[in-house]
């Protein structure tokens, strides 16, 4: 799966692209934020130093989910209060994209989807919803700061600042997400998943551990 | 790309090196020279909180000690001692934090030398009531309500993924199904579910490989496994096998061990007629001769006859041709029908307990009512047959273990739900001990 390679216009340095769908990467020279056009990379803005993250995943990590292999491509990087969160921006082997949330290495996947009904503008924590003939409820709703974003995502992203995030859970492992950073605002929707189910490779090493 | 570096910082009250196990995830940080806990979430350290207590705790687990749960390697990297204050009356559990660089956070818990493996739960528990009591079902379980307190943070030590700080205080509830309990945590608005697995003192000692012997165990805990528990189900399922035994053993002794036929013969009986096939007078007629062998033991005299809505008396004397010594004994066989159904039946027997030895005859003397028909019976008596009063005397003596263990059991749970804040209302007003 290696898309085009282009030249970095901030610096020259070679941009691959791992996903031939990406709207957006960042030159892992100079950390500039480069967006597609229909002819070249346009430079819209550059990435401050990330901050340090403790995640075992990495661009290039390969998994598996209930007989998907996908490859992680990018990521949005969050903070909030009680610490920060990746998500990892991950592409499976039929070309569909979706997300692996880890926070704090608690893992959750899960993909762009259509609400039944519009979201309301604003949501409170114990407020259900019913989706897909499930019952979510908004377990906490979380005043989040955009740190930064590295490689390929499906869509421009890297002026943001504080966003507001809803997360639902079921009685099931069910998982979704109103990210209010857009309007109208969009629904991710997936499942928690344990580490040993989305048997990851080409992982992060950590010092004294194999 | 290279592995990822452990890093220390320095304590900016002590001045102290602080060793950082957990790597970005952590949050604070608790300097082990000065105990000032510091906020480690960025590059600049800074000072959350001094200590100003006077006691030390030394958990029972080191910091930085690693052990195996399952198939999952974790190191100790926090230490806490959370309080509950009930009045004048107070107690305390020690948490530890387990750390895995992939597989993330757990918990290990330790009250009275009772153990729990924790990890937090994202699904969300479902309310229900069961037998009486507020209850959750998660993962198929159904957890009954236990207890529910104020829990405070006393004592840290090591590093946390988030900022904590002593004096932090959370609303908890617990809810059991063991081995298993589900509690819950509220604070600032946020709950969050953890479900714990009741471990051993050895358990731990062993995951941790921690030298000398782990506390002792007091009392009983919320989600302790009732050790009768499994043997209450296994001591049925042996005393179900040990009646299918018991059973074969009765079919085996009818089929194969039916006692020794000593005599037998066919007769038949008609009113004025004189007897029968043998010789005899009036109704009243003796067998020859037949012998009974062996130590002293019963016979059994079993009578079938052709009755048809009739009845027949049979007086029998068991009668030792040497010495004259005789056994009386007497049966009625009576068998009536009709399209309701029908009463009694055409067959009959009696034992004789304890015959000794010998050559014997039977005198037979059957009766009928005036007017009845011609009956043709047969008679058997068979020596040493099976007394199967000692099998219902067996089935008896083996409910005896099932039984035991199950009010074992049943004190067992009543002990843990007497620390509930749901006990029984007849031992509520016990006080506290």
């Amino acid at each position: 799966m290696s898309g085009p390679t282009a030249n970095c216009p901030n610096c020259g340095a070679p941009v691959k692209f791992l996903w031939s769908s990406a709207v957006q990467t960042t030159c892992e020279s100079c950390h500039s934020i480069l967006v597609r056009t229909d002819v070249d990379l346009k430079k819209v803005g550059e990435v401050a130093d990330l901050p340090a993250d403790a995640s075992p995943i990495q661009i290039g990590t390969e998994g598996a989910y209930q007989n998907k292999s996908f490859v992680v491509v990018g990521r949005i990087i969050y903070e909030y209060e009680q610490g920060g969160w990746n998500e990892w921006h991950i592409v499976f082997n039929d070309g569909s994209s979706g997300w692996l949330a880890d926070a704090q290495l608690e893992y959750d996947l899960s993909w762009l989807s259509k609400p039944p009904q519009p979201l309301p503008p604003s949501t409170d924590k114990g407020q259900t919803f019913q989706w897909q003939s499930k019952n979510y409820q908004v377990t906490s709703v979380t005043k989040a700061h955009y740190k930064g974003v590295q490689g390929e995502l499906p869509f421009e992203y890297w002026d943001k600042s504080d966003l507001i995030f809803a997360d639902l859970r079921t009685t099931s492992a069910d998982f979704g997400t109103i990210d209010y950073s857009e309007k109208p605002p969009l629904l991710f929707l997936g499942r928690a998943v344990e580490f040993d189910d989305l048997h990851l490779k080409n992982l992060r090493e950590f010092e004294g551990w194999t | 790309m290279p592995a990822v570096q452990a890093k220390s910082v320095s304590c900016p009250n002590c001045g102290g090196p602080v060793q950082l196990r957990g790597f970005a995830n952590t949050l604070s940080v608790v300097c082990p020279q000065c105990l000032s806990v510091l906020d480690a979430s960025t590059p600049e350290v800074q000072i959350l909180q001094k200590f100003q207590g006077k006691t030390q705790v030394k958990p029972r687990i080191p910091l930085g000690v690693r052990g195996k749960i399952g198939d999952t390697q974790y190191e100790v990297i926090g230490f806490q001692v959370r309080q509950v204050s009930t009045g004048d009356d107070s107690y305390s559990w020690d948490e530890y934090l387990l750390f895995n660089p992939y597989k993330g956070f757990r918990y290990i818990t330790e009250y009275n030398g009772h153990w729990n493996f924790v990890r937090v739960e994202t699904a969300l528990p479902e309310q229900l009531h069961a037998r009486g009591k507020p209850a959750v079902r998660f993962g198929g379980k159904t957890y009954l309500a236990f207890d529910s307190m104020r829990a405070s943070t006393v004592y840290v030590l090591g590093e946390f993924p988030w900022k904590v700080q002593r004096g932090d205080s959370v609303a908890c509830q617990d809810f059991v199904a063991p081995p298993s309990m589900l509690s819950s945590e509220s604070a600032g608005g946020e709950i969050t579910w953890s479900r714990a697995e009741y471990m051993t003192g050895p358990q731990v000692w062993q995951a941790f490989k921690l030298p000398d012997s782990p506390p002792p165990a007091y009392g009983i805990f919320a989600n302790q496994p009732s050790p009768y528990g499994a043997s209450v189900a296994t001591s049925w399922s042996t005393w179900l096998w040990l009646n299918v035994a018991l059973a074969a053993l009765i079919f085996f002794f009818m089929m194969f061990s039916p006692g020794h036929v000593a005599f037998s013969d066919h007769y038949a009986y008609a009113q004025g007629v004189t007897s029968s096939l043998s010789l005899g007078t009036d109704s009243s007629f003796v067998t020859p001769a037949f012998q009974l062998d062996g130590r002293d033991s019963n016979v059994e005299l079993s009578i079938q006859t052709d009755l048809d809505n009739n009845w027949a008396y049979f007086n029998f004397a068991l009668i030792n041709d040497k010495t004259g010594q005789a056994f009386d004994f007497g049966r009625e066989v009576s068998y009536y029908h009709d399209s309701d159904g029908s009463d009694g039946n055409r067959t009959n027997s009696v034992i004789v307990p304890a015959v000794p030895s010998g050559q014997y005859y039977l005198r037979i003397e059957p009766e009928m009512a005036t007017g009845s028909p011609f009956m043709r019976y047969e008679l058997e008596l068979r020596r040493n047959v099976p007394n199967y009063g000692f099998f219902g005397l067996a089935f008896l003596l083996l409910l005896i273990p099932p039984g035991f263990t199950t009010l074992r059991r049943g004190s067992f749970e009543a002990a843990r739900w007497r620390e509930s804040d749901y006990a029984p209302s007849m031992s509520s007003s016990g006080g506290d001990d």
